[in-house]
């Protein structure tokens, strides 16, 4: 039963495919980034120049006006101003939407952990986390938008907005709370300190950091939406803050401009801007992860 | 009653409120899709006749859930050896280094990435390039959005399948180093088959994430409410045709769109299910 | 030279000034000399942190999974030094029982006995597998208990019963030597008997280095052993000496249970 020892040849062959393989696995873990730096390279490229002071202060121009800027070869006046505040208005109030009930969610499924309810709750939040925002769309033009305001609004937007938070929420503030050792709920109420008093004063504020990292990476998971808003927000070339009325947005403004061939020069500089916005909350978030481990 | 009551009550009325929101939804939906359904039957699913012509109205979703699946699959095709790669990078090859870390970072901004940017990088990057070297004459089509869906999934399949591939014991990888086996060796036959059910499980839920993506693949599939011609032509997805037509429409077309967004609600919500049932079986 | 440290004539195996370090200047084996005898069993003793896991890891070269490490010296395997061949090629020579039963979750028990031929490669016919398979699960005294059960996957099998299993795939390679970490350290006590029992059959065919924390297995089944403290070889002899008349005071101390 001697196996032969000429493992010679055998062995540099498999060496060999080790090689390859290992290689391979690194040019194509290079390929996978490469997009993220062509993108970010054009946006900077492309979208520098138009991003000045009136960027941020001012409303986006009309056709007429921008055709002119483009035919006298100047920058286009204007700005992003009207959609930056829709988008601060709807993330602003898809928030306050979502994080009461999704952090009181959050609280309900950790508290319950063994509950028959609850695991259908967590069943139910993890597809709600699965639905496409353009059907989140649909629903919420045909409950706010039909039967609400009457009409595309604000308050549209951020109901859309809201419902693809709060499956984030929920998760992050289970898992925050899951963490927290269950001594400090012991210690309390062994001090005799009441059921609720122990949420509100010891369990929530100290899972702070991790609600605040759950809801702030949920905010920029929304910021860069565009298809539910289409449905819901419309767009509007005036700042406005009334939430029942059409309101814009900035992805819609870029949408706005990529369908505008005299306003193309401006989809670079608000998508940088927007990129800029949804880095901003990422890295806020994981700082603040970082800063305050539990 | 007592304030530990009141509390307890404000939790569970909050969790209601989860069921409430997502009954809503489906009762909406279907409230919305009955008028189309009641109209074409079950043929609405099967037919791939989209004609708002008024009086000759009629409507039905096969070519926009035939571009919704052919994409969503293609692209899965392309994003799996990218994104296994990038997971044995960060968690098998040079777990826990620096490298691994910057890595990581790059691939998380991938995900941070718009969707309407990606469509406007794909619009004004790759349409050109593909037009120029000749892979068709427009540039648009499903194999442009396949490719730039690919992409959006990546950092989705990266992130999950890592965290299966990092869970596999060392103790395993180990016993078979100690028989002699190879790196490759021991990632093909010891790390794949032990983290199979978890890695398979990442990609069924990054192609949930592929089958409801909107803007992207709307600016790049061409928008042609026909069932796609090939690789390179052009289609339409269900997500994309809500997108593309709901502002104008009325009527049985408004209810034929609710209804095709049920049908992307369902069969997302499927295959959503099916990734966390693979998923919890591990844990 | 040292005489708490015993010359073996005609050694299989010759460590020769090996340190090894996980960190720049933090030695966790420092300056070890031994020879090991063919055909026995050499027990390596010591408290937790002393070094002798890392020693033993390193005679098949698993301390290169980790990046870091740094080793210096020599260890000679039938005259050729061990780090200049190639690490697959030296582990097929020399097999490792590890801490805790691992028979691959994902493979039959078959499988799992002959796993060192499919993953070095080697493609056999199906009358030669059968045979090493049977031939292999016999030497460590399993084949009567699973031989209805081969093409199961291994995970219902006791713990004790894994551990076999992870012998005998071990063993089916042929190995001149085999490495155990602690290999009944997870296990029962009638269990452990049963792989000391094995142990001492193996020797006929096998060298065995053994690294232990448990004393008395240590004094039941070696022929030779060795005591470690803070990286260092303390002492080096027979077993039955070394247990009944140290030489060194901290030997002494370790095995009168003053620490460790």
């Amino acid at each position: 039963m001697q196996v032969s020892i000429s493992h010679k040849k055998l062995d540099l062959r498999r060496v060999l495919k080790d090689r390859i393989f290992y290689i391979g696995v690194i040019v194509l873990s290079g390929i996978t980034v490469l997009p993220l730096i062509l993108i970010l390279y054009k946006l900077v490229r492309e979208g520098i120049s138009q991003i000045n002071f009136d960027f941020f202060t001012r409303v986006a121009p009309n056709t007429l006006e921008a055709m002119v800027a483009v035919a006298n070869n100047e920058t286009i006046p204007g700005g992003i101003a009207n959609g930056i505040v829709g988008t601060l208005l709807m993330v602003a109030l898809a928030s306050l939407m979502a994080v009461p009930v999704g952090v009181l969610t959050g609280v309900y499924l950790s508290e319950n952990p063994e509950s028959r309810f609850a695991g259908t709750v967590r069943t139910i939040a993890d597809i709600l986390q699965g639905v496409p925002s353009i059907v989140l769309g649909v629903i919420a033009y045909m409950w706010v938008v039909r039967h609400i305001t009457n009409g595309y609004s604000a308050l549209a937007g951020s109901t859309s907005l809201s419902i693809m938070m709060l499956p984030l929420i929920i998760r992050s503030t289970e898992e925050t709370l899951k963490m927290i050792p269950e001594t400090y709920k012991e210690a309390a109420f062994a001090l005799g300190v009441p059921y609720h008093k122990v949420l509100f004063k010891v369990l929530i504020p100290s899972g702070l950091s991790g609600l605040l990292t759950g809801i702030l990476l949920a905010v920029s998971r929304i910021i860069g939406e565009t298809a539910p808003l289409m449905l819901t927000a419309l767009g509007s070339s005036r700042i406005n803050l009334n939430i029942a009325q059409p309101t814009s947005a900035v992805p819609l403004l870029i949408w706005e401009f990529y369908n505008d061939p005299n306003m193309v020069k401006l989809i670079w500089s608000s998508s940088l801007f927007l990129m800029g916005f949804v880095l901003f909350f990422n890295i806020l978030a994981k700082r603040i992860s970082k800063r305050w481990k539990i | 009653m007592n304030a530990e009551k009141v509390t307890k009550y404000i939790l569970t009325f909050a969790a209601i409120i989860i069921v409430v929101i997502a009954g809503g939804m489906a009762f909406s939906l279907f409230g919305g899709a009955v008028p189309a359904f009641k109209e074409f039957g079950i043929k609405f699913i099967f037919s791939s006749e989209w004609n708002p012509t008024e009086g000759r109205e009629s409507y039905g979703a096969l070519p926009f859930i035939a571009g919704t699946l052919i994409t969503s699959m293609l692209a899965l095709i392309i994003c799996f050896p990218l994104a296994f790669s990038t997971s044995l990078f960060l968690g098998e090859y040079f777990k826990g280094k620096k490298i691994a870390g910057i890595l990581g970072t790059l691939v998380d901004l991938l995900a941070g990435i718009p969707s309407i940017v990606y469509g406007l990088w794909g619009f004004y990057v790759l349409k050109p390039l593909f037009v120029n070297i000749g892979i068709n004459e427009h540039g648009l089509g499903i194999f442009t959005a396949s490719l730039v869906l690919a992409i959006m999934i990546i950092p989705y399949a990266t992130s999950l399948s890592n965290e299966i591939i990092s869970m596999v014991p060392d103790e395993l990888k180990e016993a078979a180093y100690s028989l002699g086996a190879t790196r490759r060796e021991v990632i093909t036959t010891i790390v794949m088959p032990t983290a199979s059910s978890g890695v398979i499980a990442s990609y069924v839920l990054s192609l949930g994430r592929a089958l409801g993506e909107t803007m992207a693949v709307t600016m790049l599939i061409g928008n042609a409410n026909i069932i796609p011609k090939g690789l390179f032509g052009m289609g339409n997805t269900m997500a994309s045709v809500i997108a593309n037509q709901f502002g104008e429409a009325d009527g049985l077309k408004l209810s034929s769109l609710i209804a095709i967004g049920l049908l992307l609600f369902l069969i997302t919500a499927l295959v959503n299910f099916l990734g966390k049932l693979i998923m919890k079986r591990i844990y | 030279m040292n005489d708490a440290i015993i010359q073996i004539n005609s050694p299989l195996l010759t460590i020769e000034r090996l340190s090894i370090a996980y960190e720049p200047g933090k030695y966790a084996v420092q300056d070890v000399n031994a020879g090991i005898k063919k055909n026995s069993i050499t027990a390596i003793m010591g408290p937790s942190g002393c070094g002798k896991s890392t020693l033993l890891r390193a005679i098949n070269r698993m301390h290169e999974l980790y990046p870091n490490t740094e080793v210096v010296g020599k260890i000679f395997l039938d005259n050729e030094n061990i780090f200049e061949i190639s690490a697959i090629e030296l582990r097929r020579k020399i097999g490792m029982v590890f801490q805790r039963p691992n028979p691959f979750p994902t493979m039959s028990i078959y499988d799992n006995v002959i796993a060192g031929y499919k993953l070095n490669g080697k493609k056999l016919k199906r009358s030669v597998k059968d045979e090493i398979v049977e031939k292999s699960l016999k030497e460590v005294a399993l084949w009567e208990e699973v031989k209805d059960a081969l093409f199961k996957r291994g995970t219902f099998l006791s713990g004790g019963q894994q551990q076999r299993l992870c012998v005998a795939r071990a063993l089916a390679y042929k190995p001149e030597i085999i490495l155990m970490d602690e290999p009944t350290s997870a296990l029962d006590p009638i269990a452990t008997t049963k792989i000391e029992d094995l142990l001492v059959e193996l020797k006929k065919d096998y060298t065995i280095i053994l690294v232990t924390h448990n004393m008395s297995q240590a004094a039941r089944i070696s022929d030779y052993s060795m005591f470690m403290y803070l990286g260092e070889l303390i002492e080096y002899g027979k077993t039955k000496n070394i247990f009944s008349n140290p030489v060194d005071k901290r030997t002494e101390a370790y095995l009168t249970g003053k620490f460790g």
